[in-house]
């Protein structure tokens, strides 16, 4: 058993991050280094617009890269063992596991660790400004939890109690709030920030339904 | 020991594997995306900010 959990969450793991580091290269890192040229002063926004932007360009820089893809397949491979964990758990309780259900699984895995906390905390780029580190973490996790519980409930709920008391439970994080910045000061311009919140949430829901096929693909496979 | 006791035996196992399995799962993310360590930060800063994870 652990044998099979650990291999199928290995390979699943590092097949959706290899998907999502070259994703994160080319359509996130460029407006990452962007960003960098205004937090750093190089850029500057709310400058004069008749004056001709100083001719900068980011650049990609392939170490950095690098680091960012060997995350990018950490982090999957964390997501994966999570994924393959509550895959075989459902399975014991008597839930079928198909490839084309690891879809579902795929999408409920993005909406509790990314699609929900971004509703609270968008994706943020250098530079911004952002509530105090701590109780934005402490909001952020207990929003991954509440939405898995919450989905767990409304998914295999059998009744409306079940149902009910899930949608209060995904509710919750989002009446409660999280936490924001007192003032609005950042550097970067909207436009290339909401670029990439937009960018990074797609960047996500396709990075989690490819975890949650191969994780099922692979569990099945470890298990045939 | 009897079918039943063997079957209880071994779902008892099985959780315990996806329960470590779960728990590893979480402590690596909760090393590369919330640890607050220097090096960590800085080598993970961009798949931080790609993914969303609140790191400064």
């Amino acid at each position: 058993m652990l044998k099979n959990l650990v291999y199928s969450a290995l390979f699943a793991g590092l097949a959706a991050g290899v998907i999502v580091a070259a994703m994160t290269i080319f359509m996130l890192v460029p407006t990452i280094l962007e960003a960098e040229l205004y937090e750093t002063g190089q850029l500057i926004h709310f400058g004069d617009v008749n004056a001709a932007m100083p001719d900068i360009e980011a650049e990609q820089d392939w170490a950095r890269n690098g680091l960012t893809a060997l995350y990018a397949a950490t982090i999957y491979i964390g997501f994966a063992f999570v994924m393959v964990a509550a895959m075989a758990f459902a399975q014991e309780k008597g839930v079928q596991i198909t490839t084309r259900s690891g879809i579902l699984w795929g999408l409920a895995g993005y909406a509790a660790f990314q699609l929900s906390p971004a509703m609270g905390i968008a994706p943020e780029l250098p530079g911004m400004i952002s509530a105090e580190l701590v109780p934005r973490q402490i909001w952020f996790v207990g929003t991954v939890v509440a939405t898995l519980v919450g989905i767990g409930a409304v998914v295999f709920g059998k009744n409306w109690l079940h149902w009910g008391v899930g949608l209060v439970i995904l509710a919750t994080p989002h009446i409660i709030g999280a936490p924001h910045p007192e003032v609005f000061g950042g550097i970067v311009p909207p436009e290339l920030a909401a670029g990439f919140a937009g960018r990074s949430l797609a960047v996500g829901a396709v990075g989690w339904i490819a975890l949650g096929v191969l994780s099922a693909y692979f569990w099945l496979q470890e298990n045939a | 020991m009897t079918t039943a006791a063997q079957t209880a035996v071994k779902t008892e196992t099985n959780m315990a594997s996806i329960a470590f399995a779960a728990f590893l799962g979480l402590s690596v993310l909760f090393i590369t995306g919330f640890a607050s360590s220097a090096t960590l930060h800085d080598t993970a800063h961009d798949m931080r900010h790609a993914i969303g994870f609140a790191c400064h």
